[in-house]
């Protein structure tokens, strides 16, 4: 087995997420170098869109912003950002990866602020952004996000992207479009999904060298457990060829 | 058509369309020579206590020179949109421009990190905020650009960034779904930098246009930055490529690398070691004072700060970087 690192696995994880043809909104980071990786690999037809109205790009380094003249290299439209979203509304895009500074177990998502004091927070963060656009609107949200109990916790603070809100059929209650809303968490320890019924968050799958009860103690509520769970895959030699050499060769995002 | 819930943020701007209207009307229609210094663009257009946008995204397209000039002269208490904005942030919360503030994105740079500067200023207690998105801020600005009060969208509902909001859920009248009403934003002002422009205003934008085509459309005082003056004949040759038309404009400043040290699409790449260099100073307040100085208050115009940076030399290696020149395969 080859040598890699937490950040290798992750990105691998969620590359292997896009099938070829779906359509991906992606931001910079680990989700970008996934989505490259899955465009090298396993999905050379997967259309990545930029919030700020790249199409479709070939991506020839790592964007450094979601608006950088990277995310229209070779691209089939610069577009706006009213396209790039109502064309989530519309149902076209089939995933997309956010982050946030916590998680609760329905997968709601805070990039906002840490503090009860709105107008003087105790910590402020960058805010949505086009965080809740896309998770509002497209079918399945991925997150890629170290397994930790401060950021995994109960209630977050503040929503600012939807996840499944309280649960079972309340995001659907929202108004918020139907059947789209959290899909996988991806931490350097496992993989979760979310239960049918009740939305809560369950461990699917757990990394080699790590075990379901460190998950449960690396997390601020209570997992449940998928009925088999299964041991996760870690990158192939290629992956890692392609991930090191030509997505990400100065390691930014992978590291040295 | 009832409410069935409403945001608590306080809107800073009025989404009346008939206001709106009210000042169009009195707008000219001339199309008159518009060219002046962004010193005089900025002393005439841009006033204490105005709504200001700033267009682009963060640090790409941005017009750096303007938000420069707009500290340099110290405005203050302006209202803000906080949309896509990083290094535009960064530099008028040096500035401390202003204090009502409607967030989509504000304090990151992106992969770059964390603004320390604007951090400190945004947990201060000085900035009243009212939470956005970036769609929905976009689509305020389409819902002014319409023409019409606001326009309705299937973000945000169900969240917090719904309840700190100004905006309003509605029952739809044909379907029963929940939406979001966007209001319209007109701002009083805005700033957007573009690739060409002729005397008049009349302008090109190439590559992504973000929002800026309904912000041109939905504020009420526009300046133009251009890296370039084109002839009007120039214009009137490929019709196609206008995306701003003259009527729009109010002032037509000439600044090359006015998004320097942002990126300019297929102009010049972002200057990374500055922009690192411009978050790591910031961490302290002393250093970051005689930096501003340096940079910003001692320059006199645009052109000093790039001399000061690298000058012709560094705006040659970001056009180099922003082609991909170095890289293999594009060079035979």
């Amino acid at each position: 087995m080859a040598d890699y690192n937490v950040m290798e696995m992750m990105i691998a994880v969620a590359a292997r997420e896009l099938e070829d043809g779906a359509t991906v909104g992606v931001g910079t980071g680990a989700p970008c170098a996934a989505a490259m990786l899955a465009q090298k690999t396993t999905s050379p037809n997967l259309v990545i869109m930029f919030e700020a109205g790249g199409v479709s790009p070939q991506l020839p380094e790592m964007p450094i912003s979601v608006g950088d003249s990277r995310t229209f290299y070779k691209a089939v439209m610069a577009s706006g950002m009213c396209d790039i979203m109502e064309t989530c509304c519309r149902g076209f895009v089939d995933y997309t990866f956010l982050g946030g500074a916590q998680i609760d177990m329905y997968g709601n998502l805070n990039s906002t602020r840490i503090g009860p004091d709105h107008q003087r927070p105790k910590v402020r963060f960058p805010g949505s952004g086009g965080a809740n656009d896309f998770g509002s609107f497209c079918w399945r949200m991925i997150v890629i996000t170290p397994q930790d109990a401060r950021r995994f916790v109960e209630k977050v603070e503040y929503i600012t992207t939807p996840g499944w809100l309280d649960g079972g059929d309340s995001r659907a209650k929202s108004g918020l479009p139907l059947d789209a809303g959290p899909y996988r968490i991806i931490t350097n320890m496992g993989v979760m999904d979310f239960e049918p019924e009740s939305k809560r968050m369950r461990v699917i799958s757990v990394n080699p060298g790590h075990s379901f009860e460190e998950i449960q103690d690396n997390c601020g509520f209570e997992l449940l457990k998928a009925p088999k769970i299964a041991e996760t895959k870690p990158p192939t030699d290629e992956e890692l060829k392609i991930l090191r050499e030509e997505v990400d060769p100065y390691r930014y995002i992978i590291g040295r | 058509m009832d409410v069935i819930d409403q945001g608590i943020g306080r809107l800073f701007t009025d989404p009346d369309p008939d206001k709106a209207r009210e000042f169009f009307r009195g707008k000219s229609r001339k199309m008159t020579d518009k060219v002046m210094s962004l010193k005089e663009a900025v002393e005439k257009f841009v006033h204490d206590g105005d709504y200001l946008t700033i267009g682009g995204f963060g640090a790409n397209r941005t017009p750096i020179a303007a938000c420069h000039e707009i500290v340099r002269q110290g405005r203050k208490n302006m209202g803000f949109a906080g949309h896509t904005s990083t290094h535009d942030f960064e530099i008028l919360c040096a500035g401390e421009v202003f204090n009502k503030l409607d967030i989509a994105y504000i304090i990151g740079l992106e992969a770059r990190g964390l603004s320390a500067c604007a951090r400190r200023y945004m947990q201060s207690g000085k900035v009243e905020v009212t939470e956005w998105t970036n769609y929905s801020l976009s689509a305020r600005l389409k819902a002014a650009a319409m023409g019409v009060p606001f326009v309705p969208t299937r973000n945000v509902l169900g969240t917090d960034t719904f309840h700190y909001s100004g905006g309003k859920i509605i029952e739809c009248p044909f379907t029963g779904k929940k939406l979001m009403l966007q209001p319209a934003l007109y701002p009083d002002i805005s700033v957007i930098h573009v690739h060409e422009a002729d005397v008049y205003g009349n302008s090109r934008v190439r590559g992504i246009t973000i929002s800026d085509l309904d912000l041109a459309r939905a504020t009420k005082r526009l300046i133009i930055t251009t890296e370039r003056l084109i002839s009007n004949e120039e214009i009137r040759r490929d019709p196609t490529l206008t995306s701003i038309p003259f009527y729009l404009v109010d002032a037509v400043c000439e600044i090359p690398f006015g998004a320097y040290p942002g990126n300019m699409p297929y102009e010049y790449f972002s200057d990374e070691d500055h922009l690192r260099e411009w978050l790591n100073v910031e961490r302290d307040p002393e250093e970051f004072k005689e930096f501003l100085k340096r940079n910003i208050y001692e320059c006199k115009e645009h052109a000093e700060y790039i001399e000061k940076n690298g000058g012709i030399k560094k705006m040659n290696e970001l056009r180099v970087k922003e082609f991909l020149i170095h890289k293999e395969g594009n060079n035979g």
